[in-house]
C-alpha cells in the first residue's frame, strides 16, 4: 500500500493496537495530524499542554497496562514532553512519544521550532529514535511499542522529521522485531528460586515488599497466593499500591517515610525480606545501613541492575515478579513447607492495633484526612480509580484510602511531579469509562495543569477533582515547620486564590465548597454522582503535618508524630511483646 | 575496591550510540581514560573499548546499566591477565641531523617504525601496551616532542579462553 510517511504512522499504530491517541499538533506535525483525522479506530484527545498528554497516556497506562501514544510538535511541543516522560521513566510506566521534528536538511541549523529531542531525552527514555527514512516507520513503530511494554516497561520517543511524514513509501506490515540486545530475563533461575524457598520456608519473622513490578507484570494474583501460603505480611510501596488487596489480614501498608509505624517497625525486626519488583527507593530505606539489618534479603526483579543497587542481596532472582512468585508458591508447595509466622502476626497485629494512624478527630475541624476517609467511604461500593496530585494530599490518599483492586491507583512516585494528577486521571477516564475517577489534589498541584480542565469538559470525561485546600505548599510548610524554624519561605498561597468554584464554572464543571465537616458528605456525594467533571474545593485546615514521618535520613523506625512510641528495640523490650520466636 | 578496568563493549554501528554509552559514565561521574571505537568484522557491529578507572561496585552498575541499552549487545570487563591490548601513538621528534642516529636508535629498541623524516624532525609510529609507550614517551621526551597522538587502548581476550 503506497502512503505518506505521515499515514504510515498512524497506520502502524492501528496494527499496533493504539487505541487512544494524546497528541497537540504544530506546523511540522501536521503530515501526522492530518492521517489521524481519517482514523476510525484511533480516539485522538487534544489536551491544553504537551505535559497534560504525557501524564494522560501515563494514567492510561497505570490503568490498563497498555502504552498509549502521545503525538506532539517539535521545538517547544517536544521539550513540553520532558517532565511527564521523566516521570514516566522514573515510574517505569510504558508510552511511546512521538514528537515532530524539523526536515532532515535543516536538522542541526537552529532552524525554526528546532530541537534535540533524542538528545534532551537520552537519560529518561528506555530507547529513542530519530526516524531518517520514511521506510524504516513501521519497524521502528513495532520496536518501540515492543520496546516500551517488555521487561521494564518505560517511555520510548520517536523523533518524526517533517519531510520522513511527508514521503511517500510502500507500507508493510506486518514487521519482524529483531533487536539483538533487548533480551529480557522474564524467567527467574531454578537455582535461586529453590534457594529462595528454602529461606522462606524456615523463615519465622518473614516480610513481603512488594512494588510496581507487581502491577507491570500483574502478578497481583501469584502474590496473594504467596503470602497466604506461608502467611506473610505485605508491605506494598507507593507505586505497589493495589497490588494486595488492601482489606486482608495481611496487608500492612505503605513502608517508608510517611508509612505507617507498624510497617516500619515489622520492615525492622523482619528476619527475610522477600523484595519483588521493588528498587529500595530512598524514600523507603531511610538510612540505609540501618534498614533491614536483622533480615536475609531475597531481591527479584526483572531489571538486573536493580539488584544490588542499593541494598546487598543474599538471594537475587532475575525474572518478572508473575513467573518468580509462582514458581517461589510451586517450589514451597511441592517442599509441603508449612506457614511458621503465628507468632510474628501476633506481634505485627499487636503494633498495628498500637500504633495505627492518626489525626485529630476531636476538634470538629476540617481536617484533610478526614476528607480523604470519607472519600474512602463514600466510595467503597463503587469502582473507583485514585488519582493524586504530589505532595501532602499523595501521602494522605496513600495513608487513609483503601483499594480494592490492582491497577486503580495513579501517583506520581520516582519523580514526585505537582500537576501529574489531573491528567493522569483524564487518562484513566479514557481507559475506564464506567469508573468513577477522583483526583484527591493540593492547591498548589492543581495549579500546574489545571488547564487541563477544559480537555476534560470538552471530551466529556467526568473526572472529580477533591482540593484539599489548605493555603500552602502543604509538604514544604511542613518540612520547613520542622526543619526551617518555621519560616515559610515561598509556601505560603491564598485558599481564596483562585477561587477554585469560579474556575470549575469557567471550564463548565460542577464546583463546590466545603468549608466545615458538616458539609463534606453531601458535597463529595454530589460530585461523584454528577454526570460530567466536579470539584470540590475543601478548605481543610492550614498547618496539618503528614504522619508519622521519618527525618530525611534518618533510620526508619525512629518517626517524628502519630501516636507515641520509640524505636522498635524499645518496642522489643516494653514487655507488651515478648520474642516468643526465640 | 578502586582499580583501571578496560571493558570491551559490542554495540550495533548506528549513529547516536557512542553518545549513549558514554553519557552513561559521564552522567554517574566516571571518567574516561581512553576510548577507542572501531567497526568489527560484521560491519553491522563497532566494539568500544573503554578504560574507566572506579570503585569495583559502582562500575558493575554502571555495566550493569549499559546492557540495559538497546545497542549494546554484549560487556566484557577484561581480565588484565587474560587480554591482548594496544595503543598506537605517533611522536614528531625534534631531530637535528646530528641527533637522528639516537633517535633512530630508541625507536628500534621499542620497535616502532619512523613514518616521516623533515628537515627538523622525525615522526615515529609506535604501538604496545600503555606502560611500553609511556616509557617511549619518557625517553624521546630528552630531544623534544613537537607534537604527539595518542590512540585509545583496543583489546581483545586471549585466545586460549575462547577455545573452551
Amino acid at each position: 500500500m503506497r502512503m505518506n510517511g505521515g499515514h504510515a504512522l498512524v497506520k502502524a499504530l492501528e496494527d499496533v493496537g493504539v487505541e487512544v491517541v494524546f497528541g497537540y499538533p504544530g506546523g511540522v506535525a501536521l503530515p501526522i495530524f492530518d492521517a489521524l483525522y481519517d482514523s476510525t479506530s484511533i480516539r485522538t484527545i487534544l489536551p491544553r499542554h504537551e505535559q497534560g498528554a504525557v501524564h494522560m497516556a501515563d494514567g492510561y497506562a497505570r490503568v490498563t497496562g497498555r502504552a498509549a501514544a502521545v503525538i506532539v510538535t517539535s521545538g517547544p511541543g517536544a521539550t513540553n514532553t520532558v517532565t511527564g516522560i521523566a516521570n514516566a521513566y522514573m515510574d517505569s510506566i510504558p508510552m511511546v512519544v512521538f514528537t515532530a521534528q524539523v526536515a532532515t536538511p535543516v536538522i542541526g541549523t537552529d532552524a525554526f521550532q528546532e530541537s534535540d529531542i533524542t538528545g534532551i531525552t537520552l537519560p529518561i527514555t528506555k530507547h529513542n529514535y530519530l526516524v531518517k527514512d520514511a521506510n524504516d516507520l513501521p519497524e521502528v513503530i513495532a520496536e518501540a511499542f515492543h520496546i516500551a511494554t517488555t521487561g521494564r516497561p518505560g517511555p520510548v520517543l520517536v523523533d518524526v522529521p517533517a519531510d520522513v511524514s511527508k514521503t511517500e513509501i510502500t507500507y508493510k506490515w506486518p514487521v519482524t522485531v529483531n533487536l539483538p540486545g533487548y533480551k529480557p530475563t522474564y524467567k527467574g533461575h531454578a537455582k535461586q528460586i529453590k534457594q529462595a524457598a528454602d529461606l522462606i520456608a524456615k523463615a519465622r519473622k518473614p516480610l513481603l515488599y512488594a512494588g510496581g513490578g507487581i502491577l507491570a507484570s500483574e502478578a497481583w494474583k501469584e502474590l496473594k497466593e504467596l503470602a497466604e501460603l506461608m502467611q506473610i505480611p505485605v508491605a506494598t510501596t507507593l507505586m505497589g499500591k493495589g497490588a494486595f488487596p488492601e482489606d486482608h489480614h495481611l496487608y500492612m501498608g505503605m513502608p517508608g517515610m510517611h508509612g505507617p509505624k507498624y510497617v516500619n517497625y515489622a520492615l525492622t525486626e523482619t528476619d527475610l525480606l522477600i523484595a519483588v519488583g521493588v528498587r529500595f527507593d530512598d524514600r523507603v530505606t531511610g538510612k540505609l545501613s540501618a534498614f533491614a539489618t536483622k533480615a536475609k534479603v531475597i531481591h527479584a526483579d526483572i531489571d538486573p541492575a536493580e539488584i544490588g543497587k542499593n541494598k546487598p542481596v543474599d538471594v537475587p532472582i532475575v525474572g518478572d515478579a508473575k513467573g518468580v512468585l509462582a514458581s517461589l508458591t510451586a517450589e514451597l508447595r511441592k517442599s509441603a513447607a508449612e506457614p511458621r509466622t503465628d507468632a510474628w502476626m501476633k506481634v505485627v497485629d499487636d503494633w498495628r492495633a498500637r500504633f495505627p494512624l492518626h489525626y485529630d478527630r476531636e476538634s470538629g475541624a476540617l481536617m484533610p484526612q478526614l476528607v480523604v476517609e470519607r472519600i474512602r467511604e463514600l466510595t467503597k461500593d463503587r469502582p473507583t480509580v485514585y488519582c493524586t496530585e504530589v505532595g501532602q494530599n499523595q501521602m494522605f490518599a496513600c495513608q487513609y484510602l483503601r483499594l480494592r483492586e490492582p491497577r486503580t491507583w495513579a501517583s506520581s512516585g520516582g519523580l514526585g511531579t505537582m500537576g501529574f494528577g489531573l491528567p493522569a486521571a483524564i487518562g484513566a477516564q479514557v481507559a475506564r469509562p464506567d469508573y468513577l475517577v477522583i483526583d484527591v489534589a493540593g492547591d498548589g498541584s492543581i495549579q500546574m495543569n489545571s488547564q487541563e480542565m477544559a480537555t476534560a469538559a470538552i471530551e466529556k470525561l467526568p473526572v472529580k477533582v477533591v482540593i484539599l485546600n489548605n493555603g500552602f505548599l502543604g509538604m514544604v510548610r511542613q518540612w520547613q515547620e520542622l526543619f526551617y524554624e518555621r519560616r515559610y519561605a515561598s509556601s505560603v498561597l491564598d485558599q481564596n486564590c483562585p477561587d477554585f468554584v469560579k474556575l470549575a464554572d469557567a471550564y463548565g464543571w460542577h464546583g463546590s465548597r466545603v468549608t466545615s465537616v458538616g458539609e463534606l458528605d453531601a458535597a463529595l456525594q454530589a460530585a461523584f454522582d454528577h454526570p460530567g467533571p466536579a470539584l470540590v474545593d475543601c478548605r481543610v485546615v492550614g498547618e496539618e503535618n503528614v504522619f508519622p514521618m521519618v527525618a530525611p535520613g534518618g533510620s526508619i523506625d525512629e518517626m517524628l508524630g502519630g501516636l507515641p512510641g520509640g524505636p522498635v528495640s524499645d518496642m522489643m523490650d516494653d514487655g507488651a511483646v515478648t520474642e516468643v520466636w526465640e | 575496591m578502586k582499580m583501571q578496568h578496560t571493558l570491551s563493549v559490542l554495540v550495533e554501528n548506528k549513529p547516536g550510540v557512542l553518545t549513549r554509552v558514554t553519557s552513561l559514565f559521564a552522567r554517574r561521574g566516571f571518567n574516561i581514560d581512553s576510548l577507542a571505537v572501531g567497526v568489527t568484522e560484521d560491519p553491522t557491529l563497532s566494539r568500544i573499548t573503554i578504560v574507566v578507572g572506579g570503585e569495583d561496585t559502582s562500575l558493575e552498575q554502571v555495566a550493569k546499566q549499559l546492557h540495559k541499552l538497546i545497542n549494546v549487545l554484549k560487556i566484557q570487563d577484561l581480565d588484565p591477565k587474560e587480554m591482548v591490548d594496544r595503543e598506537l601513538v605517533l611522536f614528531k621528534i625534534n631531530a637535528p641531523a646530528d641527533r637522528r642516529h639516537e633517535i633512530i636508535e630508541i625507536a628500534n629498541v621499542f620497535r616502532a617504525k619512523i613514518v616521516d623524516v623533515g628537515r627538523n624532525t622525525l615522526t615515529i609510529e609506535a604501538t604496545g601496551a600503555s606502560d611500553k609507550l609511556s616509557a617511549m614517551e619518557d625517553l624521546l621526551r630528552t630531544y623534544g616532542i613537537k607534537e604527539l597522538a595518542r590512540t585509545g587502548k583496543i583489546a581483545l581476550s586471549r585466545g586460549l579462553r575462547d577455545g573452551a
